[in-house]
């Protein structure tokens, strides 16, 4: 736990730990998922967690995000322990994060799944809405505004009304993103957002991950198989193999990392 | 030229004009940009403050008369803001393609010497800060949107709206020097320089002045009768001098709104929107709707199918004739409405009531004469529209077919008020040209050019036709060249080719007449202009026949499914062809047809797709032979190519134009596998990303040999 911040070479600013896992272990039944992992993502920061596959990534995410509850090992967010706590609770926190295969609702168009993102700050209930009077159309005005910035700031006006079902996967996962976005969220955990993406899906990608965090100030943690953009976005990296942590630190120094290297290409087992 | 400037009353200057409007329309709307899902507005009055503010933070930032400044982005309202503060200051605003790569940018950036850019956002401000170093004289940049450019540098950069906020801090102390700048401007000052899209070679900066751009607008503005009430949607490049005299000069001319779209993909939800009364496209763009409506049709019930299909067969004839907008529309007021709506009833009311009788008479002939009467009603109209005769009941019918289909259409598209529509920049096939017009769409041509403020001819209302492009502007003089070149003079003739003295004297003589580099002539009956094409790239066949590519591209680019065609043949015994394909068109044509593909090029390469490419090449050929002129243009071979021409490989200009000569030798295996009879040739092309990489595509190509059609006509002649 480190309180001091610091300034990259980008001139963003990092600020002290806001979360911290310590000795995690998750286990389903007899398999353990996640082995006594401990790290910390301060304020500010992408945190990139990185490892072969099943690894334990999307567990160590889940674990963040409230799914999973780990059999031992404490999560530590803006200072205080945190109990065990169901998703919604975690999302309460301003935890925010997207899914690996898309979770959207396909038959909404994209505002309408954008709005849901925010549905954490209204606060009409049922009989408000249903009236829609007062509260609830203010809250409506009021949350719009912010979801249209959002939607700006991603580009996608164009298909501000289209049925999520009709959307090619590079746009669904952008949708996916400003939905996160919508909640304003303080940690954003993404789960693989450059999966089966072609060379101008990512880089595009890349650029609204970078300005999210210049722009916001959101601290990050992401999830990705692609080393390039690892490399590229994150200012430190996790890297799991068979759910323990063979590295940790900036890219450069998970680059030379032998641990990372031989779990990446292979060791001769002789 | 005293006698024009008095009749636009003293008005010199854009300036000028936005302080008569700001006076005269204060409260009326000048501006409509789409952001955050609101359009929202700016009136005159708005206008003008913020154009002041803007200039005077452009002197406070040290503009200079004279000085260049480059304007780089798509249509907002900022950029035209931009624009006219920078004629305000007595600089000289340079609109650049925002799609321009770097180094495009390097050259006119650097040919005019820009000293300041104002730009849209962060990839713009890279591209310049790529190249800054290479141009010497600039100073300083300005950008709108501040996303992504927090940690820049700022001593050269600034924000649009910190300069507008130190503009007005520095009102008192400023505001006598902008006032005495703006008097100087006169008629012969400035107005705008352009960069020509460079068909052949670097672009060249025409230099339009105040006369150019103001007499140009009050002569067009005239000839259709635009007023204050019009709306546009301005969504063109804002170099394209097009764009330039819709949205700044007849716009502030007549004192309309221009509206901007949200982004460029939102283009058709936002001209639906605004619904414009007065529009421009190239003939690109109707292409585009008139296949995504086919596309949608063919999706579609079988009611609406047979509808549809019935109500535009019947538009062929009629809409000519009863479709047309009314010369000058102004804004619906009660009594119109009321109007119009009792028109829609009538019609409504019409159609049941002829249903109806027609119902009740045919089941009474039927008691009486049975299956005889029923083949009787078959053979008249499927909708039974045959109790009147002749043009009354032509006039019900369209006005039933403005309510059940050509209305409904035209909303979907954007059209709903047009009153008047031009295209230009190339020929518009006839198939499409008369589908819009049909619809009751007041779509017209037009012939013009940077160098004469866009108009040189353009087509009164009432004698419209696809194959011409009208009669010369107010004021235009022309005359045809003996070799069949066309020259005209007008007050709209630019000034010259910036730093390019040899070219403004071979394209302007010392009277004033200007080549345009096109072919054509007057057709005696009607006296429009017919153009036949580029005068250069018209050429002769190896047995001294004509070769006019130009010709035999159109026609081939009519067929939806094909999106470009390049001919070559100049000087060779016989015509090839390269071809496009439409990924639109064929993808959608792909699917219904059950045929997979993965990418453009397995499509292009599909064997079904070349059949059909084949027969359209065939249909063309037959069509080319009728004319004996041009009958040496038949296409012996031809080829789909594996990728899209494209501006960011130099195919194409930013327009959308083909460049032929880089085409041909950039594809010059190709071309020669089509002349020495190879059947297939593999390639490999060089491809530019957007973002400037480049990358390599390879492929094998079938090469096709299409059938030739015989010169009928030719040989009776003989």
């Amino acid at each position: 736990m480190s309180n001091d911040s610091y300034v990259t070479d980008d001139g963003r600013t990092i600020g002290p730990t806001v979360m911290e896992m310590k000795n995690i272990t998750l286990r389903f039944g007899g398999v353990k998922a996640i082995t006594d992992i401990s790290f910390d993502i301060r304020e500010g920061e992408i945190r990139a967690i990185i490892g072969p596959n099943g690894a334990g990534k999307s567990s160590m995410l889940n674990v963040i995000s409230g799914f999973y509850v780990p059999q031992e090992g404490e999560v530590w967010y803006k200072g205080a322990k945190r109990p065990p706590m169901k998703p919604y609770q975690v999302a309460e926190q301003g935890i925010a994060r997207t899914f690996q295969n898309i979770a959207l609702f396909e038959g909404m168009t994209v505002l309408d799944n954008v709005m849901t993102g925010r549905l954490r700050q209204m606060k009409a209930n049922m009989f408000e809405q249903a009236i829609w009077k007062g509260k609830a159309e203010r809250e409506e005005v009021e949350n719009r505004e912010v979801v249209e910035k959002i939607i700006d700031f991603l580009e996608i006006q164009a298909i501000r009304k289209t049925p999520v079902g009709r959307l090619p996967y590079g746009l669904k996962k952008r949708v996916e993103l400003a939905r996160a976005l919508a909640a304003e969220p303080s940690i954003l955990l993404l789960d693989e957002p450059m999966a089966g993406m072609n060379v101008e899906e990512k880089e595009d990608m890349s650029r609204f991950i970078l300005d999210m965090n210049d722009e916001f100030g959101t601290t990050i943690a992401l999830i990705e198989h692609d080393m390039g953009v690892v490399m590229d976005l994150s200012d430190r990296v996790v890297v799991m193999d068979y759910g323990k942590k063979i590295g940790d630190g900036t890219p450069d120094e998970v680059r030379n990392n032998q641990d990372v290297i031989d779990a990446y290409l292979g060791v001769a087992h002789d | 030229m005293a006698q024009s400037s008095q009749a636009t009353g003293g008005l010199k200057s854009i300036p000028a004009l936005l302080q008569r409007n700001a006076a005269q329309f204060a409260d009326k709307d000048a501006y409509r940009e789409k952001e955050f899902g609101i359009w929202q507005t700016w009136t005159w009055a708005m206008t003008e403050n913020e154009i002041e503010a803007l200039a005077l933070g452009l002197i406070n930032l040290g503009v200079k008369e004279g000085d260049f400044v480059a304007i780089v982005g798509r249509n907002r309202p900022y950029f035209y803001w931009a624009m006219v503060a920078a004629q305000s200051v007595g600089a000289v605003p340079v609109p650049v393609y925002n799609d321009s790569a770097a180094e495009e940018m390097e050259y006119i950036l650097g040919h005019c010497g820009a000293k300041y850019a104002i730009v849209e956002d962060q990839e713009q401000v890279d591209k310049i800060i790529e190249i800054q170093e290479k141009l010497h004289t600039f100073e300083h940049m300005v950008y709108i949107d501040p996303r992504g450019l927090r940690k820049y540098d700022h001593r050269q950069l600034h924000e649009f709206s910190h300069i507008q906020a130190q503009g007005r801090a520095a009102h008192d102390e400023l505001i006598g020097e902008l006032k005495s700048r703006r008097e100087k401007l006169d008629y012969d000052s400035t107005c705008v320089m352009l960069y020509t899209s460079g068909t052949t070679g670097k672009p060249k900066g025409v230099v339009l002045s105040n006369r150019n751009v103001i007499e140009s607008s009050k002569n067009s503005a005239d000839f259709d009768a635009l007023t204050g009430d019009e709306e546009i949607l301005s969504y063109l490049p804002m170099a394209w001098v097009g764009d330039f005299i819709f949205s700044v000069g007849q716009a502030y001319w007549c004192g309309f709104c221009v509206n901007c779209p949200e982004s460029a993909e939102t283009m058709m939800t936002d001209l639906r929107e605004i619904g414009p009364t007065y529009y421009f496209a190239p003939p690109r763009i109707f292409e585009t709707s008139l296949t995504s409506v086919m596309i949608r049709m063919e999706d579609s019930g079988d009611l609406k199918y047979a509808l549809f299909h019935h109500f535009m067969d019947f538009a062929k004839t009629a809409g000519e004739k009863y479709g047309m907008p009314k010369r000058s529309l102004a804004k619906p007021d009660m009594k119109r409405r009321i109007k119009n709506g009792w028109r829609y009833a009538m019609g409504l009311g019409f159609a049941m009531e002829t249903l109806v009788e027609n119902g009740i008479r045919m089941a009474f002939t039927k008691l009486r004469h049975g299956s005889k009467a029923r083949e009787h009603f078959k053979a008249k109209d499927p909708i039974l529209l045959n109790l009147y005769r002749g043009s009354l009941r032509d006039y019900f019918k369209y006005r039933m077919g403005n309510v059940l289909v050509y209305g409904p259409l035209k909303d979907t598209l954007g059209f709903g008020r047009v009153r008047v529509g031009y295209t230009a920049g190339e020929a518009i096939g006839p198939e499409i040209f008369e589908f819009y017009r049909s619809l009751g769409i007041n779509l017209k041509q037009l012939y013009g050019q940077t160098e004469a403020t866009v108009f040189i001819t353009a087509q009164p209302d009432g004698e419209v036709r696809a194959d011409t492009v009208g009669v010369p502007s107010p004021d235009v003089e022309i005359k045809i060249a003996d070799n069949g070149e066309i020259f005209y003079r007008s007050p709209g003739t630019f000034v010259e080719y910036y730093n390019n003295p040899e070219s403004t004297a071979s394209t302007k003589d010392a009277e004033g007449w200007v080549a345009t580099g096109d072919a054509g002539f007057f057709e005696e009956k009607s006296g429009h202009l017919r153009i036949i094409d580029r005068a250069k790239d018209v050429g002769k066949m190896a047995d001294g026949s004509m070769f006019a590519p130009k010709y035999v591209e159109n026609k081939l680019k009519f067929y939806p499914d094909i999106l470009e065609a390049v001919l070559f043949g100049n000087g060779k015994d016989r015509c090839v062809a390269f071809i496009n394909i439409d990924l639109t068109a064929v993808g959608n044509w792909a699917e219904r047809n059950n045929i997979a593909y993965a990418s453009y090029q397995e499509l292009a390469g599909h064997p079904k797709v070349l059949d059909s490419i084949q027969q359209h090449v065939e249909a063309v050929n037959r069509s080319v032979a009728d004319d004996p002129m041009l009958a040496g243009c038949q296409i012996h071979r031809f080829l789909v190519l594996h990728k899209e021409l494209d501006a960011d490989d130099g195919e194409m200009t930013r327009t959308r134009k083909v460049r032929r000569v880089i085409v041909a030798d950039k594809f010059k295996d190709l071309v020669a596998g089509l002349y020495d009879g190879a059947s297939t040739v593999s390639t490999t092309t060089e491809v530019t990303y957007e973002d400037g990489r480049k990358g390599s595509i390879s492929a094998t190509l079938d090469l096709r040999d299409a059938q030739v059609a015989p010169v009928a006509s030719k040989m009776a002649a003989e």
